[in-house]
């Protein structure tokens, strides 16, 4: 499982990467995390508000921060 | 990544978990009432604390400067915490996402003022703004009405409105947000019409774009008040010691400064007091919330009205982060146009109030 974490690097951007790690791991899951923070590839996966929550190429969150509880759902 | 998106002042608000009557909004029935009753003796409180427990001699400088702050303190930090707590409910039926599909298809001067009104109560994160920038363009979004929306989102949020109406009355909320969108319609507008699409950083209008859904809230009540809870924890958290100091130094004053301190370098015969707090306010990044208070100590010392909007304006308006920011999308030569004319617009604004009140 790829996921993406797409932001330019402020701060709700790496709230929502530790919590994704969290939850993947929590699920026990096989995954690989990116960060992706340049312009060109954030716009490329259609998202226009970050922090951005990408899963196998699929846009699952943008513009907020889930829960742990509320991105193990979106990952399962 | 720029050093400038670390200093975004914005919201991380996390949906909401499932919970019983307590946390699916019951505690709102208790906290209301509470809140309305200690706002209604913050006054005598406060002067029971300074007069009686402290001591103080009432009409003395340090009594009055220790009365102000014990009132103004709690009474700003009360009102912020209701108005953010209501206004980011109301924020999560909205999102970037609609905002563009609405401004999509329209052309012409009203795209410029949709999109002003519109971007009072988009949520909106200047950490956003290249790829609100490139998403907006991209579905067809006249530039005009995204620089208008640009303009407009920071400058005239709803948090700016409720804590001037509570401060300053209905008038000044009022005039505030009227000019506010008045500046981001009429930027938009004349920005549109230079037609500067050619300076446009060449990868905004090539880069591979398909826009993915909405990031709403599909969610209850109980989800949203949840959301809208920890979202007012959040920007409390963040902007309370701001708030102290700028009413700290407004008690100093209130207590030790002549009020007629300011007047004369920041009244209305002072003309050129406009264009420099423009200046000085510009390159400044602060929310409404911090400037607001700062704004209220420059009114009480004798500041002209027009000079304390336009610097607010300025500072929430325009930053030096977000110049960074729009050097992404924006040629040198078109950040430069839009820099200016927001500008020149605060600038107009502050001597027409001025001119007017």
């Amino acid at each position: 499982m790829k996921i993406e974490i797409l932001g330019s690097g402020c701060a709700k951007c790496k709230l929502l990467a530790e919590r994704t790690e969290e939850a993947a791991k929590g699920l026990g899951l096989d995954f690989t995390l990116v960060k992706v923070t340049e312009y060109p590839d954030i716009v490329a996966r259609g998202v226009m508000s970050t922090p951005g929550l990408v899963v196998d190429g699929v846009v699952k969150s943008q513009g907020h921060v889930p829960t742990v509880a509320a991105i193990k759902d979106l990952l399962r | 990544m720029t050093d400038a998106s670390k200093s975004c002042a914005c919201p991380a608000p996390t949906p909401a978990s499932n919970g019983g009557f307590w946390r699916s909004g019951g505690w709102l029935l208790a906290a209301l009432p509470a809140w309305i009753a200690l706002y209604l003796i913050l006054h005598p409180a406060a002067d029971w604390l300074a007069f009686r427990v402290f001591g103080l001699a009432p009409g003395s400088r340090l009594g009055e400067a220790v009365a102000f702050f014990v009132y103004d303190a709690p009474k700003v930090l009360m009102l912020l915490g209701a108005v953010v707590l209501g206004v980011s409910f109301v924020q999560t039926f909205l999102s970037p996402e609609r905002t563009r599909d609405l401004l999509a298809k329209r052309t012409g001067a009203w795209s410029n003022l949709l999109a002003a009104l519109l971007g009072i109560a988009t949520p909106f994160c200047s950490c956003s703004a290249v790829p609100l920038f490139i998403g907006f363009v991209r579905v067809g979004v006249p530039l005009g009405a995204t620089f208008s929306f640009l303009v407009s989102a920071p400058m005239v949020n709803e948090v700016a409105l409720f804590l001037l109406l509570g401060l300053f009355g209905w008038k000044i909320a009022l005039l505030y947000t009227a000019t506010g969108v008045t500046v981001a319609f009429l930027s938009g507008w004349v920005l549109g019409n230079l037609r500067l699409e050619r300076h446009l950083e060449p990868w905004v209008l090539t880069v591979p774009f398909e826009p993915s859904r909405g990031a709403e809230v599909s969610a209850g009540f109980s989800a949203r008040l949840e959301l809208a809870l920890q979202a007012t924890k959040e920007i409390v958290g963040k902007v309370w010691p701001y708030i102290l100091v700028g009413i700290a130094v407004g008690a100093f004053l209130h207590g030790y400064a002549p009020a007629e301190l300011l007047a004369r370098f920041m009244g209305k015969s002072a003309w050129w007091s406009v264009p420099l707090a423009v200046l000085i306010g510009v390159p400044l990044y602060a929310n409404a919330a911090g400037i607001i208070p700062i704004v209220q100590v420059l009114l009480a010392k004798g500041a002209a009205l027009g000079t304390a909007l336009a610097f607010m304006m300025a500072v929430t308006g325009l930053s030096l982060p977000e110049t960074v920011i729009l050097r992404k999308v924006l040629k040198p030569r078109l950040l430069a146009v839009f820099l200016g004319i927001v500008a020149a617009g605060i600038v107009l604004v502050g001597f027409l109030f001025n001119l007017v009140m």
